[in-house]
């Protein structure tokens, strides 16, 4: 369990209110209202299709919600495009990495200030005036995001040769490049060992401390969870069952037998 | 003799700083690019220091803890603490804190600097237990926000105390530079020994100024050398080169970006004045090997080519006989198309001298590198000594000597057969322990611990750590350190410990290479699941036991040593780890602990079974243990005779 945190200003960062997709005829998400505070990082847990994902992509702007509203900083967005989504201020990692494997590491963050990139195509091109003082402020900051990340001796190897946990710490680079205000990782731990998995939660942690970026991620590892969120949302086919302080989630009845299984009648 | 203007480290940089003041004299790569400090700005960041560390109440004679990777900012702590006639003593910065903590408290430190969060943590709990430790200064801030504890200190803040101290006292610290003397000491070394609590080697001014200077002289060293500084900031050969001689001759040093940046930030610096204990020089061809094994076929087979001509090459230019007309021929061919690139590719390209020390280097790695046309050299000395004792001569280059004493160092051989000398950079004794001081220097000479002599050139020759050379059961001297170092010229082999004094025959520890075993198993599409799955497959066993023959094949030219060939050996379940006090952090085997440790094993090894099982504690970086189970092999290799060279046993 982490400090509480500090009280953020009235609106909420995220307003997700009533939200129901639908894919056929299964129901991903059924009517899931939640809300994210500024600079909270928010744990999203449930068994294997209770619709974790979905919501993530919903957040996105992968999915569009059959009905309800997203709201972000107060306002409405809940037929935005991924683009624009990520232009105003929201990043994510995903599930399978998702890196470009051929270009190497430093490229791969850059693209992640793309949507910073301001001018035009042939000054870029020919590398001069305004567009390679732009280059330079770009990449500086991504060398920040290096620093941070530890990744400074793997700067120019090729994303596709590093190992597995190292493609993820890549990718949250790239994320953290946009600069986001909300930060979507979608199991950022999945398939690493302890030592990658403290790594990773070192610089969770780390991100929302320095930056103070608002992170929602999903995660199944619950020692994880406890150690990093301040609050938990549990989601079990497509409905929340619960959402609160980790350990109360912990305790909660509905959550317990969700992971172990009850008999539906 | 020191001139009195010159006689401290102080004043040498006030030197270089007049004399060469916009020659770069630090780097350090910093967010992706070099950050270059001259001579001006050193010593200007080194007085802000220091008079930060005045306002702080600094006395002469107080101690500075300093503790982190190589950093500028760090070398500027250590000129500053001397200026104001303290004495620095680094730290080696993965040390845990048990460790640090017996240092700190020994040493009485009143001042810490150091690198970031994962040292002020640690010396946080050091100082619950030892209060006497009043400041923690730290270069970078991140994380650290969010500490309160009011001993803790910025270094931007500690500059900034400096600026104002400075106002109120002008000229203060040019008048403490002053104050100093040849005689004060400037460094406190703790050495990591291979046996009991580390001992604090005091050094003077006097002691490290006269012996950098006789090795700038003899290897001419001038201003416009470049020197990486990536070997730990508490090793005497780093402080040597890093800080002493740097300062002495007015030569740049770069920091790299990080640990795992060493090799690419070689290739940026291309330093032309090198410095590698064997095992990074170790690392370097492993790293290099593993990249040829994975070129396309033809490649391969011609890097193998032409580094077999080049190596037939230098062993003869060695053993001053021509090499035959063919390799003559093919040499300058090779230099084409594989030294030359490759030489680029490990950032060697620019090296003028080269030095490998610390440990004997197996006669086949130094020959690699020889025969590259890189000036690797070999050296000798330790801390007591002020790094330097011995440094063969340009051209005057043997595989298994480690040259002449350096001018003004007198050695001698005891009769024991020790190595003793007495030199200016004799040092000026154990901190706070006369009886290992008294041990130690004997009318002025230093008992060394080696065992070596002096071959028919004066050159001394170093076998084996003096208690260390034994003698099998049927009375064939056994010098263990030489066969390890045989073994660990394959790239497969990341350690070895042989046992056979006293026993019928010897047998070996080995510790496979994860990176290059690891990969070769890849290759061959063998699966694995931990390190020590990996050891006891039994692929892996015939991987290695094919490199065991290899060595016993090699000794058999060696009349002295032929009979002390590995009958037996095994494939270590974990690691050696200094943080199991197998070995020391400069990763020097430590026999006696492993002894006791593995008695099972090494009992095993001079048994019949062909299987053991064992138990071990491991200590994680936090402190935690932990037990490992596992079941290691036991596996026999041929030795061979002289005569007709066949098998046997």
């Amino acid at each position: 369990m982490r400090s509480a945190a500090t009280p953020g200003p009235p609106t909420p960062l995220l307003q997700v209110d009533g939200i129901s997709v639908r894919f056929g005829a299964v129901q991903a998400l059924d009517r899931v209202s939640l809300e994210i505070r500024r600079g909270e990082i928010v744990a999203i847990i449930g068994p294997n299709g209770a619709g974790k994902t979905t919501l993530l992509n919903v957040i996105s702007g992968f999915y569009h919600p059959a009905e309800g509203q997203i709201r972000f900083e107060g306002r409405d967005r809940t037929h935005l495009r991924p683009y624009d989504v990520a232009a105003l201020g929201v990043a994510r990692t995903f599930q399978n990495v998702a890196l470009f494997k051929g270009m190497s590491v430093l490229d791969n963050i850059m693209t992640g200030r793309l949507l910073k990139m301001r001018g035009s195509f042939l000054l870029e091109a020919l590398y001069w005036g305004p567009a390679m003082k732009q280059e330079l402020e770009h990449r500086a900051f991504v060398e920040q995001i290096i620093d941070f990340l530890e990744i400074e001796a793997i700067r120019k190897t090729p994303a596709g040769r590093l190992p597995y946990g190292l493609q993820k710490r890549v990718e949250l680079a790239r994320a953290l490049a946009a600069e986001p205000k909300l930060l979507l990782l979608d199991e950022p731990m999945a398939g690493m060992n302890v030592e990658e998995k403290e790594d990773m939660c070192r610089f969770i942690l780390g991100v929302n401390d320095e930056f103070g970026t608002t992170i929602a991620l999903i995660e199944h590892d619950m020692s994880v969870v406890m150690d990093i969120s301040d609050r938990v949302v549990a989601l079990d086919y497509g409905r929340k069952i619960a959402d609160g302080r980790p350990d109360d989630v912990r305790d909660d009845r509905a959550v317990i037998d969700a992971y172990l299984g009850v008999a539906h009648a | 003799m020191l001139e009195p203007a010159l006689d401290t480290f102080p004043k040498l940089a006030l030197r270089n700083a007049q004399r060469l003041p916009t020659k770069v004299a630090i780097r350090e790569k910093d967010l992706g690019i070099w950050q270059s400090y001259t001579w001006s700005q050193y010593v200007e960041q080194a007085r802000l220091i220091a008079l930060g560390l005045a306002a702080l109440g600094f006395a002469r004679g107080d101690k500075t803890a300093v503790v982190g990777d190589n950093r500028p900012q760090l070398y500027w702590a250590m000129l500053a603490t001397q200026a104001l006639g303290g004495v620095p003593v680094p730290l080696y910065q993965d040390s845990v804190e048990k460790e640090m903590q017996y240092i700190v408290d020994h040493a009485e430190a009143r001042f810490a600097v150091v690198e970031d969060q994962e040292q002020v943590d640690k010396l946080l709990h050091v100082r619950e237990q030892y209060p006497g430790l009043e400041y923690i200064i730290y270069d970078d801030p991140r994380g650290l926000r969010h500490y309160q504890d009011p001993c803790l200190l910025s270094l931007e803040e500690l500059r900034e105390r400096g600026r104002k101290f400075a106002q109120d006292n002008p000229g203060y610290f040019d008048a403490e530079v002053a104050k100093g003397g040849a005689d004060d000491l400037a460094v406190i070394c703790y050495t990591s020994g291979t046996t009991g609590q580390p001992k604090g080697t005091m050094l003077s001014h006097r002691n490290l100024i006269e012996t950098a200077r006789s090795a700038v002289e003899r290897e001419r060293l001038g201003a416009s050398e470049e020197v990486m500084a990536y070997l730990p900031m508490a090793w005497i050969g780093d402080h040597m080169f890093s800080f002493g001689q740097s300062m002495v001759a007015g030569f740049a040093i770069s920091c790299p970006e990080s640990a795992g940046t060493v090799l690419a930030d070689l290739k940026e610096i291309g330093p032309t004045y090198f410095f590698a204990p064997p095992r990074i020089w170790e690392n370097i061809l492993t790293s290099v090997m593993i990249r040829v094994d994975d070129a396309s076929w033809i490649k391969r087979r011609m890097v193998h080519f032409f580094l077999d001509v080049a190596r037939r090459v230098e062993r003869a230019r060695l053993t001053h006989r021509p090499a035959s007309l063919r390799d003559r021929l093919l040499y300058p061919l090779g230099w084409l198309i594989v030294y030359g690139p490759l030489r680029d590719n490990l950032g060697m390209g620019h090296i003028r001298v080269a030095y490998t020390a610390g440990e004997a280097i197996g006669p086949e790695l130094f020959e690699f590198y020889r025969s590259l046309g890189i000036n690797v050299k070999q050296l000798y000395g330790m801390t007591e000594s002020s790094a330097l004792i011995c440094i063969q001569q340009d051209g005057d280059v043997k595989l298994d000597t480690v040259g002449p004493p350096l001018p003004g160092v007198e050695v001698r051989i005891g009769e024991s057969g020790e190595v003793l000398y007495r030199s200016p950079g004799v040092f000026q004794g154990y901190y706070k322990n006369p009886e290992a001081t008294r041990e130690t220097i004997e009318d002025g000479w230093v008992h060394s611990g080696d065992a070596g002599f002096f071959d028919g050139d004066g050159h001394l020759k170093i076998i084996d750590r003096a208690r260390d050379v034994g003698r099998l059961s049927d009375g064939t001297i056994f010098a263990p350190k030489y066969l390890e170092n045989k073994l660990k010229f394959s790239p497969y082999v990341k350690e070895a410990v042989c046992v056979g004094h006293g026993r019928d025959f010897v047998g070996a520890l080995i510790n496979i290479d994860l990176a290059s075993v690891g990969n070769w198993a890849e290759r061959r599409g063998l699966a694995y699941t931990s390190y020590t799955d990996l050891a006891q497959k039994p692929e892996v066993y015939e991987l290695i036991r094919q490199e065991v023959v290899r060595v016993n094949r090699s000794l058999l030219p060696d009349e002295a040593l032929r009979g002390a060939q590995i009958r037996r050996f095994l494939l270590l379940h974990k690691e050696l780890d200094p943080d199991d006090q197998e070995i020391t952090r400069t990763r020097k085997v430590r026999r006696g602990f492993i002894a006791q440790k593995y008695a099972p094993l090494i009992e095993a090894l001079h048994g019949d079974g062909d299987h053991v099982n064992v138990e071990a504690q491991v200590t994680y970086e936090d402190g935690r243990t932990a037990t490992v189970r596992a079941g290691v092999r036991l596996c026999d290799a041929e030795t061979f005779s002289w005569a007709g060279a066949g098998a046997s046993g």
